[in-house]
């Protein structure tokens, strides 16, 4: 049964891991790569990071945030639920290399991107340490898994419910204080916290990739809903991306095309308060 | 020459008009505009029809529809055989029927159009289809047995569709790998509703499906799986790759990228596809109050009156050549006129303004004029000094053309690619560069037309079948 839902489980606040049936994707995927799901049919086509996946046994992994409509049906699923469709694996695989010491700074839900990168570094035989970050302890994901495969791990939490009290570029601010020089960065989660830190990641001179999110509809490279302006050049994240060099990144561009459709996604939210988001 | 006879000649050179939903209504619903034609209008049109010996209609079909033969079958009231007749030579006539620019092909070439109306081939072909449809007589044709033999085709718009057709009739096991979670390519996701009501794609589907093509959604060939590993390991003798002319084009200009800026694939997309235009549809979409929609083809006039049935008040299109340069069929202009859209020609967006949160409120836009013809042979555009003016709206939708989706030249890396970015496959044979790979429509010839997309993939089906069968 393709697409069927192998296993749920919540990580977070609102947070859910699925482990879904899908051999051919399991099969070619590689770190940094995405998918497009549509729940069931009457949701939208959204994409959603491939966060893990076995080959041989022929599942993905994905970890989503409910953050509106279509995110809200998708964790109303439940195990044996198939999913209406999933396409990909779509985008660019990470560009990874042994680029000797790697800082990987993850925040929000951006974390789960962020594991199989840091994994495909660690295979390639990189030093990395790594930064995750999180509203607070309730909301903050994969803490265990980014522990095991890092060499040094520091965690953040807006509230200081857990970690260090405070930003993960305060941290990252800190390991650099302490002396610590990497050659190479990635930095994944809220745009905003992207641009924080690749500004910091970028002053102290180290190579620095960032995985935009702008909204997206085919992934395909069909609809150029997903462009972005990448050192003064039009971009489509789902083909030509999802990384790029953080430092070419119009991000009050991205930001504003992210909110594009906030107001009707406020209706949208109000309308179907529903049972699922509990 | 008395009255009647007068009369008579009138109606010979007179075509039997197609009766429409009125403009007024029909802007504010998605329903098809023209309704067809009824048995009795059907008979008079093609009554009309001299059954040339040396019939040019016919050579102005790039598929060469039989056109005497089944407008005589329709003359007769032999609707079925008329029907049975087209589909000899085309797949999806009540489709082409719709959609084909009849005007620079079958009709353009009448011998009557000299004098009158040329005969009205497109509707005539409508007619027929519909009625074989409607009827329930629509029958799955002889079939080869089966011979084993497994085919990928690549993309299920008209040249995907028309390949998997042929050669599943012919006995071959075929599959068709569909990006997209529903297939039918531009005819599903671009074309309108009111153009070519989505049912019609579907049952032309459904009906290759009764012939035992196999389709697979949501599969993107180049990442779900390469052409070589379709071939290598799945055991797929011949691969046809129909994937289209996705991949929008902008303009580069300042502004692009404001909110409410479309290209008209995004648009229609998000008005078709994702059915954005009944109510219960979930993807947004900016229903401007002035929407601007930039181009002068099919695609452009498609977003300009997919606007006006949004609710726009008004719907403007802006073209940087004059009207007899437009690449849009004339049905389509006619009706966009009738409409209400509004049509700044000979001006060109030189940028997109915004306010401070980066929404639309207009476009800076120049005057043309036309100096000499270009290679394409249209006169080429060039800005008048100091002309600029700017007309404000909400939303802008950029309709100037589509450019080859990279997704399969980029990951079969033994395929000759244009410096267009197309794919290099022989026009007689269908044939790529790569060894019983075979490609034809759109990614080959660049945005073209559903029937010359549907040509080539007949002539690749035949080649395919040469190919592996002897
Ligand atoms: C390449 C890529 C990979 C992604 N990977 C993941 C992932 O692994 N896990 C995960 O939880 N999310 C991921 N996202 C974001 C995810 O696609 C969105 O959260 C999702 O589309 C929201 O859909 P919705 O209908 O539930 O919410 P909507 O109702 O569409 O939106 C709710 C809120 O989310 C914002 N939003 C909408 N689309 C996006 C977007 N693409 N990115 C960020 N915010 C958005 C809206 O502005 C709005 O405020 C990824 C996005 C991209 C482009
Ligand atoms: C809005 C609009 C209006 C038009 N109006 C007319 C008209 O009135 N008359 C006319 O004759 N022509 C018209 N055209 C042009 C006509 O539709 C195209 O020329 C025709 O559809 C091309 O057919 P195709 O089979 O080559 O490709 P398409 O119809 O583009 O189909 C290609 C399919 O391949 C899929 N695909 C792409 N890459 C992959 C991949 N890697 N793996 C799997 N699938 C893939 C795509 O998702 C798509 O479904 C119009 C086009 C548009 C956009
Ligand atoms: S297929 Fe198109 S060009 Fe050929 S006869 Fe029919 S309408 Fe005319
Ligand atoms: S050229 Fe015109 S009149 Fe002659 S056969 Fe064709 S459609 Fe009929
Ligand atoms: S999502 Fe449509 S082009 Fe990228």
């Amino acid at each position: 049964m393709s697409n069927a839902i192998l296993n749920k489980e919540n990580l977070a606040a609102s947070a859910w891991r699925y482990r879904i049936h899908s051999p051919k994707i399991a099969r070619k995927r590689q770190a940094g790569q995405f998918i497009m799901l549509r729940p069931v049919p009457e949701t939208e086509r959204i994409p959603l990071t491939i966060a893990n996946a076995d080959a041989e046994q022929g599942w993905i992994e994905i970890i989503f945030q409910v953050v509106g409509r279509t995110t809200m049906f998708l964790s109303g699923l439940d195990v044996g639920d198939e999913i209406s469709d999933i396409a990909g694996p779509l985008g660019h695989p990470t560009r990874i290399e042994k680029f000797g010491r790697v800082i990987c700074i993850g925040g929000g839900i951006g974390v789960a991107p962020l594991y199989p990168i840091l994994c495909s570094l660690k295979d390639a035989g990189n030093d990395v340490t790594t930064i995750i970050g999180a509203r607070s302890k309730a909301h903050l994901i994969l803490e265990k898994e980014m522990k095991e495969k890092s060499d040094k791990l520091f965690v953040a939490t807006d509230d200081g419910s857990y970690g260090h009290h405070g930003f993960v570029s305060d941290v990252f601010n800190q390991v650099q204080d302490a002396g610590d020089r990497f050659d190479s960065a990635f930095v994944i989660g809220p745009v905003m916290m992207m641009k924080v830190v690749s500004s910091l990641t970028l002053a102290s001179g180290i190579n620095t990739v960032v995985s935009l999110n702008p909204i997206m509809i085919d992934g395909t490279g069909m609809c150029g809903g997903c462009r972005v302006t990448v050192h003064g050049k039009t971009k489509f994240a789902c083909v030509d991306g999802p990384e790029f060099d953080a430092s070419g990144i119009d991000w009050e561009e991205l930001i504003r095309r992210l909110k594009s459709y906030q107001s009707f996604e406020e209706k949208e939210r109000n309308e179907h308060q529903c049972a699922l988001v509990q | 020459m008395s009255v009647s006879e007068t009369k008579s000649m009138n109606r010979r050179f007179l075509r039997t008009p197609m009766r429409e939903q009125i403009p007024t209504i029909r802007k504010s619903n998605y329903h098809e505009v023209p309704y067809g034609y009824n048995e009795e209008e059907a008979v008079a049109e093609a009554k009309r029809c001299l059954q040339c010996k040396k019939p040019l209609c016919v050579a102005g079909c790039p598929v060469n529809v039989q056109i005497p033969e089944f407008i005589r079958l329709i003359a007769e009231g032999e609707f079925d055989a008329a029907a049975k007749k087209l589909k000899e030579t085309n797949a999806l006539p009540a489709i082409c029927g719709r959609v084909c620019p009849q005007e620079t092909q079958c009709e353009g070439l009448c011998i009557v159009g000299k004098k009158g109306d040329p005969i009205a081939v497109g509707n005539l072909e409508r007619f027929a289809a519909d009625w074989e449809r409607s009827a329930g007589k629509v029958a799955v044709p002889p079939m080869s047995p089966k011979n084993g033999i497994k085919i990928a085709v690549v993309g299920s718009g008209p040249a995907g569709l028309t390949v998997a057709g042929e050669l599943s009739k012919k006995g071959f096991d075929v599959t068709i790998f569909e990006a997209l979670h529903e297939p039918g390519g531009v005819l599903l996701y671009g074309i309108p509703e009111f153009r070519l009501p989505k049912e019609i794609v579907k049952q032309e589907i459904d009906y290759l499906q009764k012939l035992g093509v196999k389709i697979e959604c949501n599969f993107v060939v180049g990442k779900t799986q390469t052409i070589d590993e379709l071939m290598a390991e799945d055991g797929y003798a011949a691969v046809f790759v129909g994937s289209g002319a996705g991949l929008p084009s902008f303009m580069n200009i300042q502004g692009e990228n404001s909110v409410g800026v479309y290209s008209a694939n995004e648009y229609l997309t998000r008005a078709n596809l994702m059915r954005a235009w009944q109510g219960t549809a979930k993807t947004p979409i900016f229903k401007g109050k002035r929407v601007v929609t930039v181009g002068g083809g099919n695609v452009a006039m498609d977003s300009a009156r997919t606007a006006l049935r949004l609710g726009a008040e008004e719907s403007i299109i802006v073209y940087r050549r004059s009207e007899s340069e437009m690449p849009a069929r004339a049905a389509e202009i006619h009706h966009a006129r009738e409409e209400g859209i509004i049509f700044h020609l000979l001006c060109n967006p030189v940028a997109i303004l915004s306010d401070e949160k980066g929404f639309v409120t207009g476009i800076r836009a120049i005057r043309m004029e036309l100096g000499e013809p270009d290679e394409s042979g249209r006169r080429r555009p060039i800005p008048v000094k100091d002309s600029e003016f700017e007309i404000n709206c909400d939303v802008v939708v950029i309709a100037i053309g589509n450019k080859p989706n990279p997704l399969i030249p980029t990951t079969t890396p033994d395929i000759e690619i244009s410096r267009h970015g197309t794919i290099v496959a022989n026009e007689a044979d269908g044939r790529t560069t790569k060894q019983y790979v075979y490609a034809g429509g759109d990614i080959v010839s660049g945005a073209a037309t559903v029937i010359l997309a549907m040509g080539a993939g007949k002539v690749a089906a035949n080649t395919i079948i040469q190919d592996l069968l002897s």
